[in-house]
């Protein structure tokens, strides 16, 4: 439920590079720390998220402990074909998530 | 005779004057003068944006870049999304929070019509959950407690914080009140004494704010995630070494009621970023 928040512009141009955002829920959860009874709390962190425009991998970010909770990326592609951008990213805990957004290119 | 009287008389006198003096200290207190004397005038109030960073302000003010709009995000599908026996969702009843929970936030703490408690904003919503819409409550500082909470205090950015202390709600706010000029905790101190005598002034790195609770739940960094104002306060009282009151404790409720009073006009800011 709401895991992710995609922002790219409504429209963008051919040939033009155009920002992508995507911030992410996710506690990042170190594996340093402790409980309140001293127990230790299991390392649960994003490992690899990747970001496919029109199913051609154009980002792939390997997360590791030292990202803060709640990541926020901001990246620029370059405009193509109309269609889709979409994430993909598993963590720790063996959970998978997917998150997409439309894309529609002018000219 | 008359000189047993005499001295009786002088020692009245001096216990008197030890009574004059034991109540003449109180009332030289701003606190002691009326409990609605504001110690902060009402246009010397400031949010604790203002004690913050550019850096804090620019991430608030970035309603894609603030972390707490991933809440609200969850809070909007909370709001419509069914649940309880009735399946009935926030929304059957209060259709578009938009318009329907503007402001609403702002009037919270306040006396429930229905049940004649105190309740803020998160028992209201649980009293609507277990009670008109048969699901169970959530837990406190939950995720979706946390969730649906940003959600509805954001309908109320931007409306100025007035909350009713007359009636019922009385009682709460002189205890609310009393609980905030009192000494507490291994460092004797009281919500007044960094608040109301010493902001502005740093402690440590961080620079000390009024302490206003116009913009709750709030995204603070230090907790990476999100919390409520009870958190906040529980925070504080660990900060002093006092007794850890639980969230939703009736303290902590009196306290709320009478920061909300304190913080009239200020304008909501959920969801808000701190430090």
């Amino acid at each position: 439920m709401a895991d992710a928040r995609i922002q790219i512009a409504p429209q963008v141009k051919r040939g033009d590079s155009f920002e992508v955002k995507i911030a992410i829920r996710h506690a990042m959860e170190t594996g340093y720390r402790v409980d309140d009874v001293g127990k230790p709390i299991k390392r649960n962190v994003i490992r690899a998220l990747v970001c496919k425009y029109n199913g051609t991998e154009a980002l792939r970010v390997d997360m590791s402990s030292g990202f803060a909770a709640n990541p926020l990326l901001q990246f620029w592609l370059v405009a193509g074909n109309s269609g889709e951008i979409s994430f993909e990213w598993d963590d720790d805990a063996g959970t998978r998530y997917a998150e997409r957004a439309a894309v529609t290119v002018a000219g | 005779m008359a000189r047993g009287a005499a001295v009786s008389l002088a020692v009245a006198r001096i216990g008197a004057a030890l009574l004059a003096v034991a109540c003449a200290v109180p009332a030289t207190l701003a606190y002691a003068q009326s409990s609605t004397t504001r110690v902060i005038p009402l246009d010397q109030l400031k949010s604790g944006l203002a004690y913050t960073g550019e850096d804090v302000r620019a991430l608030q003010a970035d309603d894609f870049a603030n972390p707490g709009m991933l809440w609200v995000e969850r809070g909007e599908k909370i709001w419509n999304t069914p649940a309880g026996a009735d399946g009935k969702s926030c929304a059957s009843c209060h259709g578009d929070a938009k318009s329907s929970m503007k402001g609403v936030a702002a009037r919270y703490p306040a006396i429930d019509a229905k049940s004649k408690q105190l309740l803020n904003i998160e028992a209201r919503i649980n009293a609507s959950r277990s009670g008109d819409q048969k699901a169970p409550a959530f837990a406190p500082e939950s995720e979706d407690m946390l969730a649906i909470t940003a959600y509805v205090n954001m309908q109320s950015r931007g409306v100025p914080v007035g909350v009713s202390i007359d009636g019922a709600a009385r009682e709460h706010f002189e205890r609310g009140r009393a609980f905030y000029y009192t000494r507490r905790g291994q460092m004797n101190m009281s919500c007044a004494t960094c608040h109301e005598q010493n902001f502005g002034k740093r402690l440590f790195a961080e620079t000390i704010s009024q302490g206003q609770p116009n913009d709750f739940p709030i995204y603070r960094l230090e907790w990476q995630t999100m919390g409520s104002l009870h958190r906040r306060l529980r925070a504080c009282l660990y900060g002093v070494r006092a007794e850890l009151l639980p969230v939703g404790s009736p303290e902590l409720l009196d306290v709320e009621l009478f920061l909300a009073w304190r913080a009239q006009g200020l304008k909501g800011e959920a969801p808000a970023v701190r430090r």
